[in-house]
């Protein structure tokens, strides 16, 4: 059972980070009428499926993916998108005190009581690495009492041998149209790996819907600070 | 994106010589490479936008291709190119689809620069 939110922000660097390990999530807020705010802060520019046969270029793929990223916004049920306009792979060469006061500034008008984004130290890719640490940055400069708390995405291949097992598990099977909507319209980039899902869904695939029906969440361990 | 037509490609390479044009240059084995496989070791590069002038570029090999741009002071090399498109504004969009279709290398051509 999830908790009830007064507002829910989503921080990511990429259109189709959202789609794996939180869609269910962000659909299951917005079907209970929980606003939800995604800030995507690049458009996955680097990308390098292009699909296959390719429909895109290495130029047009930034339009291709924030028509995708709308579009996976709308079968989310999100009422807000913001897509802060950097670029991919880019991310964690920014000033991370001047990122983390902008995303302090939208959380300060925003007002979320939960926000979303990757955990530092466990997310693999560069910029999860480093949008993470801004948005701990940002939430660390708030005032203890008035913190929203943070869920964070952790996937790195040693994330359990350290962080142990994810303190909140969703089970959105419920809502796992809308989630398997959301990840199909990433088309550019998931069209080829959801091609074998159906028969495997059909066949009622362990590993699969293990990881479809349950997202994990690690609330952010202030006090073992590793950034 | 098209199977390179080494004729139409050269041709269209041609036109970018001798006078200052934009560059994109790219070698990605995916941000995921070593979190896949932890033996796999990752590397990649990219320049976007510098201003060259070459004075003799070829498109060569039997498929994939190399690109060679020879400049006064130096040279500008890749391997691996499948695919080209003389895209709508009239840039060379070369690249190098692996055998899922995934991009492994981008060279592009441009009179004027590529967006930010």
């Amino acid at each position: 059972m999830m908790e009830t939110e007064r507002h829910v922000l989503v921080i990511f660097p990429h259109p189709d980070d959202e789609a794996f390990g939180v869609s269910g999530t962000i659909a299951s807020y917005t079907k209970n009428n929980v606003p939800v705010t995604y800030i995507c802060l690049t458009l996955g520019e680097m990308g390098r499926n292009l699909g296959n046969p390719p429909f895109a270029t290495r130029e047009t793929l930034p339009n291709i993916r924030r028509q995708e990223l709308m579009d996976a916004a709308n079968v989310m049920g999100i009422q807000d998108l913001r897509m802060w306009g950097l670029r991919d792979k880019t991310v964690e060469f920014e000033n991370e005190e001047a990122l983390a006061n902008r995303i302090r500034t939208a959380i300060d008008e925003i007002n979320p009581s939960l926000i979303i984004s990757f955990y530092p130290g466990f997310s693999v890719h560069p910029d999860h690495e480093a949008t993470g640490r801004a948005v701990v940055r940002a939430v660390e400069s708030i005032e203890k009492a008035k913190q929203p708390k943070l869920y964070c995405v952790a996937f790195s291949n040693n994330h359990q041998e350290v962080l142990g097992q994810p303190d909140v598990v969703h089970f959105i099977k419920d809502v796992i149209d809308t989630k398997l909507a959301a990840i199909a319209a990433h088309r550019s980039q998931t069209e080829a790996m959801m091609a074998s899902w159906p028969d495997l869904l059909e066949q009622k695939n362990e590993e699969l819907e293990s990881r479809l029906f349950y997202e994990r969440f690690y609330e952010y361990k202030w006090a073992e600070d590793i950034r | 994106m098209k199977p390179i037509d080494l004729l139409d490609a050269q041709a269209s390479l041609r036109t970018f010589a001798d006078h200052p044009v934009y560059l994109h240059l790219e070698t990605t084995n995916g941000a995921y490479a070593s979190h896949n496989d932890e033996s796999f070791f990752s590397a990649g590069a990219f320049i976007r936008n510098v201003a060259i002038t070459f004075e003799e570029g070829k498109i060569i090999g039997d498929g994939p291709y190399r690109v060679g741009l020879r400049m006064a002071n130096g040279w500008v090399y890749a391997e691996g190119i499948t695919h080209y498109e003389i895209d709508e504004y009239g840039r060379l969009l070369m690249a190098g689809l692996d055998h899922q279709g995934r991009l492994a290398v981008a060279f592009e051509l441009s009179n004027n620069p590529f967006d930010k």
